[in-house]
């Protein structure tokens, strides 16, 4: 065997190649073939979105929960103060409407972000992840368009 | 740990956990705290009148227990962020997870007295 033989089945980078026009490579199909049927795009970015959300509203959410913590619960008697007159004297402000919406809005959609996953975790069956997400986006967008409304609408002399 | 399982145990996975049962149970919570707040456009009696069932000594132990969950979630959730972000975290996540767990002590230290206080003055009196 001479070496111009055996430096022939390395390929067309290093010597001759095995194929020509009479004696074709074998085509390999590509493992995700496009077909008619295939959407146009198949991905988004939408779970990366998701889990860079879960990471900024939690530092906002660290702020203004533990904030609405200490207010309700430690100063000024806790619990014990809290009633119709001192929602009132708080919703007076736009500072603490604003703060109040803001925490509703973010923990709410950090909320149901977590259960989505949760959901998506444990809930084998198609059929009961589809109802379970329903039940879920149902009662999120309940919640967050009630909570804005009292907060838009709170009315102090109500009586 | 049964053989054919992903989970792992020790702190990676307990903490994992637990960020999952806090963060579900929170959610639940602030389902129903939206909902008994929005008592006060209906009417201040309302409103009132449920705050006043807030006010008793078993509800302020599910509170203490609210809190419970809160401040872990809130400091692990921190933690998960050093370990996404940080370029050491994922070295480091066992040293911070028990400095989680010290800091969550020391504020459930701190909250004993604000927030079961006046429930154990009204059980004991005075």
């Amino acid at each position: 065997m001479s070496a111009e033989t055996s430096s022939a089945g390395v390929g067309p980078v290093e010597g001759v190649s095995l194929y020509d026009a009479d004696n074709p490579a074998p085509v390999i199909e590509p493992p995700r073939k496009r077909t008619s049927k295939t959407p146009r795009t198949t991905r988004t970015n939408f779970e990366l979105y998701g889990w860079l959300f879960m990471r900024l509203s939690g530092i906002v959410l660290v702020v203004l929960v533990l904030g609405h913590l200490i207010i309700q619960l430690v100063l000024d008697g806790g619990v014990s103060k809290i009633g119709f007159a001192f929602v009132a004297g708080r919703w007076a402000s736009p500072f603490w409407q604003a703060w109040d919406l803001v925490m509703l809005w973010l923990a709410m959609l950090h909320g149901a972000n977590g259960l989505r996953t949760v959901i998506n975790d444990y809930a084998e069956k198609p059929k009961t992840r589809f109802w379970l997400k329903n039940l879920l986006y149902t009662a999120t967008v309940f919640t967050v368009l009630l909570g804005t409304l009292v907060i838009f609408t709170f009315d102090p002399n109500i009586r | 740990m049964p053989a054919g399982t992903l989970y792992r145990g020790r702190e990676g996975m307990w903490s994992w956990v637990a960020h999952r049962v806090t963060g579900v149970l929170i959610f639940f919570f602030l389902f129903v705290h939206v909902l008994d707040t929005a008592l006060v456009r209906v009417s201040p009696e309302a409103y009132d009148d449920v705050v006043a069932t807030y006010k008793t000594p078993l509800v302020a132990c599910l509170e203490y227990g609210l809190v419970a969950a809160i401040l872990f979630h809130a400091l692990n959730g921190l933690r998960v962020i050093a370990v996404d972000f940080w370029s050491k975290g994922p070295r480091y996540q066992k040293q911070m997870l028990w400095t989680v767990l010290a800091v969550w002590i020391v504020l459930m230290v701190g909250a004993l007295y604000p927030v079961l206080g006046h429930a154990v003055r009204e059980v004991f009196g005075s």
